[in-house]
Order: C-alpha cells, then sequence, then structure tokens
C-alpha cells in the first residue's frame, strides 16, 4: 500500500492551534453575542474513600490508586466543551481521605454554602452516613459511584441518593443470563473468605434462582497455600465434583480466583470475579462509539478506564446533560428531571439510560469481558420484562422495599 | 454493424440501470470495495489508509476523499486510476466531512478533540478550525453554500457554522447523540438523525428550530434498538430515508408529511446511505453483516445484499458515462 505522509502531521497541527485560536475565540464571543443566555456556575463535589491495601496473592495487576477521579475529571471537560455554547461553568471540588469524617464534614459544609451536587465514590457505609445525615438527608443530590452493596438498592435506599455504579445484583444477572442461554446451568461457586465475596456469592445465588440454574457445589477456599506454586495440585483437588458445566468464583480482589482457570478438575470454563467476567465498563469495550471515550480517557489518565472511572465519568455527565437541558443547577430541579421520563443519557452502551424510579439506581447494560476481549453484553435476547429489559438485571420494583422519594425536600 | 451492436448493448446496459461505481468504505478491513451497480457485484477492492469512514467525491468526481481516521489524514485518490495523489492536513481522528458547494472547501469533523478542521483542497493547507461540541461527526453544506452544519455526539447539539467567516453562529441542542445532518434540496430544511434518542429533527434553516421530531416504531424490535443514523432524501422531495442501525431496517418517511410510510428490512446494524446517480437506486451499508443493500426506490423493495469487506461504513457514488 503507498501511504505516503507529505509532511509531519503533528507539528502542522501544533501551528494551526496557535494560528487558529483568535477566529475560535471570536467564534465564542460570537456565540454569546448571538444568543443571550443566563450564565451558571455548576459545582460538584467529588468524595473519594481511599480504601486500605490488602495483601493479595496475585499481586502482579494492581488497581490504581485514583480510580474515580480521573472519571470525573474527564467528564467536567465533556461538560465543559458543551456548557461553552450555553454560558455553563463547571467546576469539581475535590476532597479524598481514608476515612469518612472528614468526608461527611466536606459535604456538610457544601450543603451549609448552598451547595447540593455531590458525586461519591466512598465505601457504603460511608454512602449511608452521607444520604442519612440531617444535613444532607432529601437535601443534596449525592450519586454513588463506588459502592455495588446491593441494600443500598433494595433495603437502605434514601431519598437523594442516586447510583451509577452497577450493583452486585445487576453483575450477577448478567453473567447468569449468558450462562443460561447457553445451557451452562450447573455451577460449581467456588468463593473467598473476604465479605464482599460472600456478597457476590449471593448475588450468584439469587441469580442463580431467578433465571433457572442450580448450583451444585458451594464451597469456601479457607486454605493458606502460596497458590501461585502449587496451584496445579490444590485447584483439581479443591474443584472435585461428579458435574458441573462452570465453575463460578466469587472473589472480588482477585486472591485466590486467578489461579482457577485451566485448574479444574473437570475441563470447564471459569466465570464470576475471574475468567469471564460481568463489569460495567473495562479496556475492551469499544462499541457504540466507546473508543472515543476510551481514547479521552486514556490521554488524560494515561491508563485505561475502569469500572469506578466509568461510574464516576457517568455521575458527572449526568448532572451535566440535567443542567444542560434544565438550565438550573438547584438540586431540587436537577433530582426532579434526573428522576423524570424525560431524562436520558448516551453513555456508550449503545442504549440510552436513565434511572429507576424506585431506587435510584442507573439501568444500564452490562459488559462480560475476558481480559483480552469483550464476550458479550447483557440483557441477553429473550429475557422479557413489561417495561424494559434493562430490568432484567438488578432488583426490580417489587422486589424493593424502601422508601424513595423522586423529589428532594 | 459491429457499430450499431456495441451501441445497442450501451443502451441495453443504460436502460436496465445507471452505470454507476459505488466506493464502500470498509472501517474493519482498511480497504474500500468498488461496486459496479450494472452487475451488482464487487469488481475491485482498493487498499487505503486505517479506518477508513466518510468518503466523497468532489464535483467532477475526479477525486475521492477519504477519512482514514486511525491515520490521522484525510486521502486523495485519483478516482480513474485509484492512485493516492495526497494526504491532506485533517487535524487528529477525521470522521465525517462535507465537501462545500465551492468545491475546494473541506470541512472536517475530528471526533477526538471536538473541531472542525476547514482544508483547501487545492493548496492542502488548513484555513480555519472551529471549536465545537465533544465528538463531532455529522456534517452538511447548505446547498446555497452559506451554513455548514456539524453534530456533536455527546454535546448533543447541532452546531451552525457561518461558512464565509468560519465563525461559530449558533448552536441547537436535538436529542442524545445526532450522528447525521443532510439538507433537503433547496436548503430551507435540515434533516438530523439522534441515534440514542431514536428521533430524526427537522429543523428549519431561516429560523433554526426544529419543526417536527420524528420517531418509529417497528413491531417485535425493542423502541432502544431503534437507532437512526444515515439520512438521504429524493431529490423530487418524496421520500426520506432512514438507517435505523441495529434495528436492521431502513424507514421510508414521507418526506412532506412526515409520515413514516414503511420500514424495509436489511443487513445488521445499517449505517449510511446513498443513492445511484439517477436516484433510481438506495444502497446501505450494513456493518455487522458485512454487506450492501441494495433498495429499489420507486418499488420500495430490497433487490440484491453484496458482500463487501468487514465493517462498511461510508458510500459514495461515481457516475460511469
Amino acid at each position: 500500500m503507498t501511504f505516503i505522509r507529505l509532511f509531519n502531521f503533528k507539528a502542522q497541527r501544533n501551528f494551526q492551534h496557535f494560528t487558529f485560536s483568535l477566529p475560535s475565540l471570536l467564534a465564542t464571543l460570537c456565540v454569546i453575542m448571538a444568543k443571550p443566555v443566563q450564565a451558571l456556575d455548576a459545582n460538584i463535589l467529588y468524595l473519594q474513600q481511599n480504601r486500605p491495601e490488602q495483601a493479595l496473592l496475585s499481586n502482579i495487576f494492581n488497581e490504581p490508586a485514583d480510580s474515580g477521579l480521573p472519571g470525573a475529571q474527564l467528564a467536567i471537560e465533556d461538560n465543559s466543551t458543551t456548557g461553552r455554547f450555553l454560558q455553563h461553568h463547571y467546576k469539581l471540588t475535590h476532597n479524598q481521605s481514608p476515612t469518612a469524617e472528614p468526608l461527611v464534614a466536606a459535604a456538610v459544609e457544601w450543603v451549609q454554602n448552598g451547595e447540593g451536587l455531590i458525586v461519591a465514590n466512598v465505601a457504603s457505609d460511608t454512602l449511608l452516613q452521607l444520604a442519612n445525615h440531617p444535613a444532607l438527608r432529601a437535601k443534596a443530590v449525592i450519586i454513588n459511584t463506588g459502592s455495588g452493596d446491593d441494600s443500598l438498592r433494595h433495603q437502605q435506599c434514601t431519598t437523594g441518593l442516586l447510583h451509577t455504579a452497577a450493583s452486585r445484583a445487576m453483575l450477577a444477572d448478567a453473567l447468569a443470563q449468558l450462562l443460561v442461554s447457553k445451557r451452562w446451568q450447573k455451577w460449581f461457586l467456588m468463593r473467598g473468605q473476604r465479605p464482599e465475596d460472600s456478597l457476590f456469592a449471593s448475588a450468584m445465588k439469587r441469580a442463580a434462582k431467578r433465571f433457572g440454574a442450580s448450583i451444585v457445589e458451594d464451597k469456601t477456599w479457607s486454605f493458606n497455600t502460596d497458590l501461585r506454586r502449587v496451584a496445579q495440585q490444590e485447584i483439581p483437588t479443591f474443584t472435585r465434583a461428579r458435574a458441573y458445566d462452570v465453575v463460578v468464583v466469587a472473589d472480588e480482589l482477585g486472591d485466590v480466583g486467578e489461579y482457577v482457570p485451566y485448574n479444574t478438575w473437570l475441563p470447564r470454563p471459569v466465570a464470576g470475579t475471574q475468567g469471564l467476567t460481568p463489569t460495567a465498563w473495562h479496556r475492551v469495550v469499544e462499541q457504540w462509539g466507546a473508543i472515543q471515550l476510551q481514547n479521552r480517557f486514556e490521554d488524560l489518565a494515561q491508563r485505561a478506564m475502569n469500572g469506578t472511572d466509568y461510574a464516576t465519568w457517568l455521575a458527572v455527565r449526568v448532572i451535566g446533560e440535567a443542567v444542560t437541558r434544565t438550565n438550573t443547577t438547584a438540586a431540587t430541579d436537577i433530582y426532579k428531571y434526573i428522576l423524570s421520563p424525560e431524562f436520558e443519557v448516551a453513555a456508550f452502551k449503545g442504549r440510552k439510560m436513565n434511572f429507576r424510579s424506585w431506587n435510584g439506581q442507573m439501568r444500564q447494560p452490562i459488559a462480560l469481558v475476558h481480559p483480552r476481549a469483550l464476550i458479550s453484553q447483557s440483557p441477553q435476547e429473550g429475557f422479557l420484562h413489561p417495561h424494559t429489559d434493562l430490568d432484567t438485571l438488578g432488583y426490580d420494583k417489587p422486589e424493593v422495599n424502601c422508601s424513595f422519594k423522586t423529589q428532594l425536600d | 454493424m459491429i457499430r450499431s451492436l456495441a451501441l445497442l448493448l450501451a443502451l441495453g446496459a443504460g436502460y436496465a440501470t445507471a452505470k454507476d461505481l459505488v466506493y464502500v468504505s470498509n472501517e474493519k478491513d482498511d480497504t474500500l470495495s468498488v461496486i459496479d451497480l450494472s452487475t451488482l457485484t464487487v469488481v475491485d477492492t482498493l487498499e487505503v489508509g486505517e479506518r477508513p469512514r466518510g468518503i466523497t467525491f468532489n464535483k467532477d468526481q475526479s477525486k475521492l476523499f477519504i477519512c482514514a481516521s486511525d491515520s490521522d489524514a484525510v486521502q486523495v485518490m485519483d478516482a480513474k486510476t485509484h492512485k493516492m495523489l495526497a494526504n491532506l492536513p485533517s487535524g487528529e481522528d477525521p470522521e465525517q466531512f462535507a465537501l462545500h458547494p465551492n468545491d475546494h472547501h473541506l470541512y472536517i469533523a475530528n471526533e477526538d478533540n471536538a473541531v472542525v478542521t476547514i482544508v483547501d483542497t487545492e493548496t492542502r493547507t488548513v484555513i480555519g478550525q472551529v471549536d465545537v461540541g465533544v465528538e463531532p461527526e455529522g456534517m452538511a453544506a447548505s446547498p446555497d453554500g452559506n451554513w455548514v452544519v456539524n453534530t456533536s455526539e455527546t454535546t448533543n447539539m447541532l452546531h451552525w457554522i457561518d461558512a464565509k467567516t468560519f465563525e461559530l453562529k449558533d448552536n441547537i441542542l436535538v436529542g442524545q447523540r445526532p450522528r447525521h445532518v443532510e439538507f433537503n434540496k433547496d436548503g430551507s430544511l435540515l434533516w438530523a438523525s439522534a441515534e440514542i434518542g431514536g428521533t430524526v429533527s427537522v429543523v428549519d434553516t431561516a429560523k433554526r428550530a426544529i419543526v417536527k421530531d420524528i420517531t418509529f416504531k417497528i413491531p417485535g424490535v425493542h423502541p432502544d434498538k431503534i437507532q437512526p443514523v444515515g439520512v438521504k432524501l429524493t431529490e423530487d422531495g418524496r421520500y426520506a430515508f432512514v438507517a435505523l442501525g441495529p434495528a436492521n431496517h431502513v424507514a421510508v418517511v414521507d418526506a412532506q408529511t412526515y409520515q413514516v410510510k414503511q420500514y424495509l428490512l436489511v443487513g445488521r446494524r445499517v449505517w449510511h446511505l446513498e443513492f445511484s446517480s439517477d436516484q433510481s437506486k438506495l444502497l446501505t451499508t450494513n456493518g455487522i453483516s458485512g454487506d450492501v443493500s441494495v433498495i429499489d426506490v420507486d418499488k420500495l423493495k430490497v433487490i440484491k445484499t453484496i458482500r463487501v469487506g468487514r465493517y462498511p461504513w461510508g458510500l459514495a457514488v461515481k457516475k460511469v458515462n
């Protein structure tokens, strides 16, 4: 193929940028003059709780320490590009701490200063402290981007608390639909010993019941061997059972689970927190224009975008979309619009996305990936729902028992 | 005798269909497929730059411009010899473009960095850049040459660029993820598709205001999967055709009443559309099934599916005399 570069494009682009900054400035001024619009300052508080490092058997791929933050920053950039044409100015105030107290204090001060938009990438107990604080409850919009805990979606939902993070039940249902549609209905469930492993295992058990799979074994890994050396001996013995179609692993931090694929007693696939994994976002998602978001994120953060980054990007974009369409930044108006039937946001998953009015969870398709490719996206074909098939993932209206209102006080 | 026979043959071929060559960009093959419309077969496959998407001819159809997105270039191909003549400076990640009626100003949407780059195709220089919304995509020049309109997919706006001054004059909000814009023949109306919003907005050019939002409904297809992308209008003002993406159908809209007349089943993830030179046929790119559907415009029937490369994206039609 003849593909001749006539000159250096990079140099040319830099030159263009310098030369044409004046016309673009004029263009911006022109917009201001063409339509008299009211300028707005949209201030968003971003809270990040850094979780303590945990010792893991597999410590080759570490989670980035700043998961979430670059997502918020990118969405501020995206919102600001739109805001330029409407005189809407977005600003992120960023607060991080390993403990809850300073974060709660920052949120209270934020609201006392007349602001009301908060994005929280924090542990679920911190989230509950925020959402139930007398100064914040039903007074601010708090969007959860860091916790997948199901209790926040079906027992402890609170007016004002929304979730762009996918819940464990949504992830488990997404995986279960694929396994069931492939007729891999007999599951060997293998779980780690941490509390979150047990939450994921419970979500998988719930999903098995919903979609007609059966759990033929449910075993907890409790040995202290260094599996990097002996996985080949230990895992086959551990996964010995008469018949199963798939080994479902519940090991959220990636401890023993990484060593299960290819070491099972029966030659069966591995899915769950390792192997074939359900996730809100992954580097391999590139359809539906997602490659553009991936590229923008990597330019900004110098690393790949993960599920928490995505949920945080989405939270700030949701606020941006509401500000753009309603031309206001007041928490009560933003909240009301976000939960109204008019709200929808495009977020690179091939469907319009909006919130469940009964618990504030964002409906979204879930990707099923292995580390190098996208395998599928749930909901799977044929899993029907009277309202929208996206509600086949996670807690549906009849299963939810909490007092969640679609308007703030 | 031989001469008259040749003439007869030529006439016969002309009667059967327009003698056109259709160029199709294959996004995941880095190639163009060339279809002979008289035989409805692929007659050539041409290697081009990386991730080719938008393609368009200049007025006399001597040159084909190709957005090679991952090569960060707009390539210029000799339409006769298929030799590459040059690369135009395009800005990063060019996706779609529109050639101004003056035949030498190319307006390019740079998807990765929220600008529209204006290139003079004769001097091969950048003559302007306009800041627009996030992920600029669709692009159209009004027939009178006054306006160039760009869509931004994540900002959800139509950006109106004054083609004389290269200044941004207006921005209007439309549905989620606007993809494609198309002026009608006299330029009084602009049709804009919103992929995730699921609508096509008809905009009054003079007022720059939406006059109608068209929605679509196909029995058995989930409404979320109805995602309008490519739009083409017949010159006689009869129809608008709308490609509905993963719904795998092309909607036929009465361009006067804005009523949807019918839905034609085509290949999977139907993306962009183009007419044959005599407008008797409409061609569609079907990304996932890797083929092109041919629609008879009078009968409103799909008459043929032609296999091309991987992820066919855009189309351009060259009239061959």
